[in-house]
């Protein structure tokens, strides 16, 4: 299994926009070597601009380039980015429809070493509730590549989310992608996986066994957050009837808390959320956090076999005592 | 045409009334800190700034970032005045489904050229469309217009050193120094004194000027346009509610309409 950071997808499709179009510019805040925009910045040096420890500057700036006719792909640290610069985002940006691309990088516990203040865990809350927003989160380098482009294509603020860790390629180059659409990654009828992030590959993990236990799980990667696929989201809780929501992040008002909104205002059926439960991260390694925060496969099994529980219980299959 | 200084100075007691007009008929709304950029912007839109009401997406225009979006009437005056939208529309100012927001929606009017009312953020806004016009190969000017009591935003200054580090020349930063803010004087509140020693550190020209006074006003903005490799800041010294007696120097006019009364007695002293 070849293994690579989302933000290598990120810092190649950047050299393929520099290539393919002159409007696209990049911004960073003193991280372009960890975000990956040095690489364009090398590249096309009169298109790069390093704004400094300054993460609300840099935003506004790119919202001026916006309303100059350019493409800003806006970059930095999750945290920074979507916490520290959210009102420039919401005002300067979201509330003028502006072209601006926002780059968060470092999403997730599995930033590691660094601890929670590094640890980005909120940017989907923070962002999904802004008007005029769009967002999405790639699941491995190769997606990322596809959404990187994408975006550029797309006119209005569109916020990447990044990871900081190499992460197994499970997407191909081949595979259809469109923004807004989720993509089927498993077939199943007892159950549906919707993740959304490199952690969509212990979902993987999970069905294959659940599947020799005999569990037909669904797994769909909802690359997009917003628009939401409201389509397979009610296909699969009609088709499944219970659902499990996996994402490296809170899972109040993250992935889980926007696919429990559609179910409860369509077609409810038992959610499971697996993800961070209103707490903060801390220093350790990957695998460790991994464990300790219940983002496994085993927590994505255990979550499945909890859904489907529900489910024949809420069905009369299965009476407890 | 552009027009002389005695039609400027008939533009500013129009622009006055209108502001006050607007702010009474809405019942709420930021007369004082409108009242002391008046010379400020008719300056600009009537006599300094490249644009065209008939083209508002003009993209060769100049551009005019309000940061302290609070005055938004001020900037709603003067572009109905410029031809930008009809004048009577003024009057609908923070009404449901109207045009004119209480603070600037730039997809909702023409003519704006950004959406502001969370202070700080207009200067970097500004630095971008600086940046824009660099790689664009165009040469049109960015003017913005701070609040004194907005340099209080961290942003500013963060905004201060990009366009200084960028060499931005094309961007004319104008502060609208009336020495007031909600909470009463700004030196009370969070000291800027000295002001200009501050922007001058920061390397920017510093132009200090009476911004009331229209001739003073037009020569800065000539004198920002000659200077190279570095951005410019005006220090305009205003003063808050300027032109209606019983609003000038006060805070209290910050944020509050003028009622049935105080209009009329406005609408006497700014009489032709």
């Amino acid at each position: 299994m070849i293994k690579k950071p989302t933000r290598d997808g990120y810092g190649n499709a950047l050299l393929m926009l520099g290539e393919s179009n002159p409007d696209v510019v990049v911004l960073d805040a003193d991280l372009a070597m960890s975000t990956r925009t040095n690489w364009f910045w090398e590249k096309y040096p009169d298109r790069f601009f390093d704004i400094g420890i300054a993460e609300q500057d840099m935003l506004g700036t790119a919202a001026g380039l916006a309303m100059g006719g350019k493409i800003p792909f806006a970059t930095t640290y999750g945290v920074f980015i979507a916490g520290r610069a959210w009102d420039q985002i919401r005002t300067t940006i979201c509330y003028a429809n502006l072209n601006v691309k926002i780059v968060g990088a470092h999403g997730g516990i599995s930033v590691g070493p660094d601890g929670a203040t590094h640890q980005a865990l909120e940017e989907i809350a923070l962002m999904r509730v802004l008007p005029n927003m769009q967002m999405i989160v790639p699941c491995d380098a190769v997606e990322t590549q596809k959404a990187t482009l994408a975006a550029a294509a797309i006119p209005g603020p569109v916020y990447i989310r990044l990871t900081r860790e190499p992460t197994p390629i499970f997407t191909s180059e081949e595979d259809e992608w469109h923004f807004g659409r989720a993509n089927l990654l498993r077939s199943g009828s007892d159950v549906t996986i919707i993740g959304c992030g490199p952690i969509l590959y212990e979902a993987l993990l999970a069905a294959d066994q659940l599947a020799q236990q005999g569990v037909s799980c669904r797994v769909i990667n909802m690359h997009t957050i917003k628009p939401l696929d409201e389509a397979a989201i009610l296909a699969a809780a009609r088709e499944t009837g219970a659902i499990v929501t996996v994402e490296e992040h809170q899972v109040n008002a993250g992935l889980g808390g926007a696919i429990a909104e559609v179910l409860v205002k369509n077609y409810p059926v038992p959610v499971e959320m697996v993800g961070i439960k209103d707490t903060f991260g801390e220093s350790g390694n990957p695998d460790d956090l991994a464990v300790k925060y219940g983002l496994t496969k085993k927590n994505i099994m255990a979550a499945a076999l909890r859904a489907l529980e529900r489910k024949w219980v809420r069905r009369g299959d299965l009476y407890r005592d | 045409m552009r027009p002389d200084l005695q039609e400027l100075k008939f533009l500013c007691k129009e622009v006055r009334r209108d502001i006050v007009r607007m702010t009474h008929a809405a019942g709420s709304g930021h007369p004082g800190g409108s009242l002391s950029a008046v010379e400020l912007l008719v300056g600009l839109y009537f006599a300094r700034m490249r644009h065209d009401a008939q083209r508002p997406e003009w993209a060769e225009r100049d551009r005019f970032i309000l940061s302290k979006g609070h005055a938004a009437p001020v900037l709603y005056s003067v572009l109905a005045r410029a031809g930008y939208f009809p004048v009577e529309e003024l009057l609908t100012l923070r009404q449901l489904g109207s045009r004119l927001q209480g603070h600037p929606h730039m997809l909702a009017l023409p003519g704006l050229d950004n959406s502001s009312g969370s202070l700080g953020q207009g200067l970097s806004q500004a630095n971008g469309l600086a940046l824009a016009a660099r790689l664009n190969q165009m040469d049109y000017r960015v003017y913005c217009l701070l609040g004194d009591g907005e340099l209080q935003e961290g942003q500013v200054w963060e905004a201060a050193m990009t366009a200084a580090h960028y060499k931005l020349d094309n961007v004319c930063a104008i502060v609208d120094y009336n020495g007031l803010q909600i909470d009463g004087s700004v030196e009370d509140v969070i000291g800027l004194a000295p002001l200009d020693k501050k922007w001058a550190a920061f390397n920017w020209h510093v132009i200090n000027i009476d911004g009331h006074d229209l001739e003073q006003v037009l020569a800065a903005y000539d004198e920002a346009a000659t200077v190279r490799d570095k951005p410019t800041v005006i220090l305009a010294k205003t003063v808050k509610g300027k032109g209606i007696s019983f609003m000038e120097d006060v805070a209290g006019w910050h944020g509050k309409a003028p009622n049935d009364d105080e209009l009329a007695k406005a609408l006497a002293e700014l009489a032709n």
